[in-house]
């Protein structure tokens, strides 16, 4: 009986318009040639940044002391290539995700506009939310399924290579931080839904989040340095020199990127006890090991909420202006 | 008859201008009602409202007894809309793209796939059904559109312009299939279009649009006689005289006679039908040389062109 219903369910749920639009966008995605170069690219950095750091993993191995947790995993994606030449795995995806977001976006709505199809689509019997909620969820779905496959090559690489299972603590930190990373690709994801929806040329759309995310990733940081700099007055005090280093962490928390550039610190580098500038009171009597998992998520709890209220905010947005717009051009 | 669709004193404003104004329609089951109007007349504004994407600013429509703005997806259930230009998704196949619409409307995808053969087979598409809709004509495009609009079933079609661009024989055929679909599934159908050779052809009945406000309506021998003032005639007098002397003369004779010259010949109106006298005058009293009187009656053609040429002012002078 139970099971009865419970295929029945997820027929209605199969069947449910919802869901045919989600599968329908899944499918476009994975067949538009821009998702695929894209793979191609994320896909292509990350291998050779992995195996830079496969090659290096052993001198790495090497110089930790006995007693020492190894955590060999984490490492692959924080360490460098050999003398600096490929960039670790951490700095790419940072760099590519937004990107990727941006660009599985950036016509959500407007093109649709423009090809008149949406209104075919909402002269059928859905309501008019379904369509921008099935745009948002089935680029979430490909997204998640692209990082979390990057996540699974990760370990059976490391697998093969290094021969050393992973921890379970090393399975989850990496787990909980791809979890962060598509979280973080839907901020960007919902950011350019909305362009997509306030400006009609796709052109124009794609590139307000490009300029957005160039912003934040090149000039916002120039910007708070050098405010925060310039309005305090000098820094011949340590006390004032320590109000700016605050004052600098706070408004660089305004940026997504710096947020999730947190995340990952701490997330992979069990020895990061705290974020931002800690006095010499406070590290005091502080015994210098690795935190556990738990404290970790502590730690960057609310950087992971800040990014999450960012995408909520963003998807609000679009989805209020959406609901209110004239459907006709 | 039962009402299918009821609009009552419908009026839509967008900020300054009145898009329709004061509109009152009721369309039978099964007819093929044209709406018929020059462009920006408020007929796909109208449309719109009857298909819950945009909300009347005052008054009530609705279909099959529910109202659009209330219960747009009821109504979405049951009325099939043709756009002018039809949104395909380009990269898929036409058969691909009607059986999204065909599963947005609820159908299995085995369902939707017997549906979406036995209509392209239908409009005659049956042959590019696998052909990527980016690669259509844009007869077949539109062809594919009715399709899409059938395949839920609907027992309204509302249609915005649906021959807008195809070639005269696709025209045609167009026509033909929308004829034949009322005709088999009695379906009622309402089109908007600017054509009057179109409508005529398959509406049923008739409604002038102009300038937001429906000026007549009817089926065709009604809407002539309405457009025409049945107390109104007119004749063309043509003489070897100037026109301007033969209108002096018949100024003075019957002061209140209107008259125009219009191409070197001399129109007259007048409220009673002529019996004669007018020749009988022009001849005997004025001693003209008449060289032809006839009297001039107007085809709905003519009178379609006055509305749309002389649209502005004839909308104001009703309104």
């Amino acid at each position: 009986m139970d099971r009865e219903k419970v295929s029945l369910y997820t027929q209605r749920i199969i069947t449910s318009p919802f869901w045919v639009l989600v599968g329908k966008e899944v499918r476009d995605h994975i067949k538009s040639i821009r998702f695929n170069i894209l793979m191609v690219i994320i896909l292509l950095t990350c291998i050779g940044s992995l195996y830079a750091a496969l090659t290096q993993v052993r001198d790495v191995a090497n110089n930790i002391e006995a007693g020492e947790e190894l955590y060999l995993y984490l490492k692959i994606f924080t360490i460098s290539g050999e003398n600096g030449t490929l960039p670790p795995f951490v700095t790419f995806i940072s760099f590519l995700g937004p990107l990727l977001g941006i660009a599985m976006g950036f016509d959500a709505i407007n093109s649709e506009k423009n090809n008149k199809t949406l209104l075919r689509i909402m002269s059928q019997p859905i309501p008019r939310d379904y369509l921008i909620l099935a745009k948002f969820t089935g680029s979430l779905f490909v997204i998640a399924f692209l990082v979390i496959m990057l996540g699974t090559l990760i370990f059976s690489l490391g697998i093969l290579i290094m021969g050393i299972p992973p921890t379970f603590e090393e399975f989850i930190r990496v787990f909980v931080y791809l979890i962060m990373i598509i979280v973080y690709i839907g901020f960007w994801l919902a950011l350019s839904i909305l362009f997509s929806i306030l400006f009609k040329q796709a052109a124009t759309s794609a590139l307000s989040g490009i300029a957005i995310w160039l912003f934040f990733s090149v000039f916002y940081s120039i910007l708070v340095n050098l405010l925060v700099t310039a309005s305090v007055p000098d820094q011949l005090f340590q006390d004032a020199q320590g109000a700016n280093q605050d004052k600098i962490t706070t408004y660089m928390r305004l940026s997504p990127n710096y947020l999730f550039s947190e995340i990952t610190t701490v997330l992979l580098n069990p020895g990061f006890r705290t974020l931002g500038p800690v006095t010499m009171e406070q590290a005091k009597g502080a015994i210098p090991s690795p935190l556990a998992i738990n404290e970790s998520l502590m730690i960057v709890w609310p950087q992971f909420i800040g990014i999450l209220a960012l995408s909520t905010i963003c998807f609000l947005i679009a989805y209020t202006i959406f609901m209110r717009q004239e459907i006709r051009s | 008859m039962t009402k299918v669709i009821e609009i009552t004193n419908v009026v839509k404003k967008y900020k300054e201008v009145t898009a329709v104004n004061q509109l009152n329609l009721t369309i039978q089951k099964g007819e093929i009602y044209g709406l018929l109007g020059p462009n920006g007349a408020g007929k796909s504004t109208t449309i719109f409202m009857l298909l819950g994407l945009t909300e009347p600013t005052e008054g009530e429509l609705f279909i099959e007894g529910i109202s659009p703005t209330k219960r747009p997806i009821e109504v979405k259930k049951k009325v099939g809309f043709l756009p002018d230009h039809v949104g395909v998704y380009e990269d898929l196949s036409g058969f691909e793209n009607i059986i999204l619409t065909a599963r947005l409307n609820g159908f299995t995808r085995k369902e939707a796939e017997l549906k979406a053969d036995e209509l392209l087979q239908q409009v005659g598409l049956s042959h590019a059904k696998h052909k990527k809709a980016g690669k259509y004509s844009r007869g077949m495009k539109q062809r594919l559109g009715l399709a899409d609009t059938l395949i839920k079933e609907p027992s309204i079609v509302i249609m915005d312009e649906p021959t807008l661009g195809i070639d005269p024989k696709g025209i045609q055929e167009f026509l033909q299939m929308i004829k034949e679909l009322s005709v088999e599934k009695g379906i009622t159908i309402l089109l908007s279009s600017h054509h009057l050779h179109q409508v005529q052809q398959i509406c049923d009945r008739v409604g002038i649009f102009v300038k937001g406000e429906l000026l007549a309506e009817g089926d065709l021998d009604t809407l002539q006689q309405q457009l025409l003032d049945k107390h109104t005639f007119q004749y063309e007098i043509d003489t070897k005289e100037s026109s301007d002397r033969v209108e002096s003369f018949l100024q003075t004779k019957y002061p209140k006679l209107r008259t125009s010259v219009y191409e070197g010949k001399l129109h007259v109106t007048t409220k009673q039908k002529d019996n004669g006298n007018l020749v009988k005058t022009l001849i005997n009293d004025g001693g003209f040389h008449l060289l032809s009187f006839r009297p001039m009656s107007y085809g709905l053609d003519d009178i379609y062109q006055q509305y749309f040429q002389g649209g502005d002012d004839l909308g104001s002078r009703e309104g």
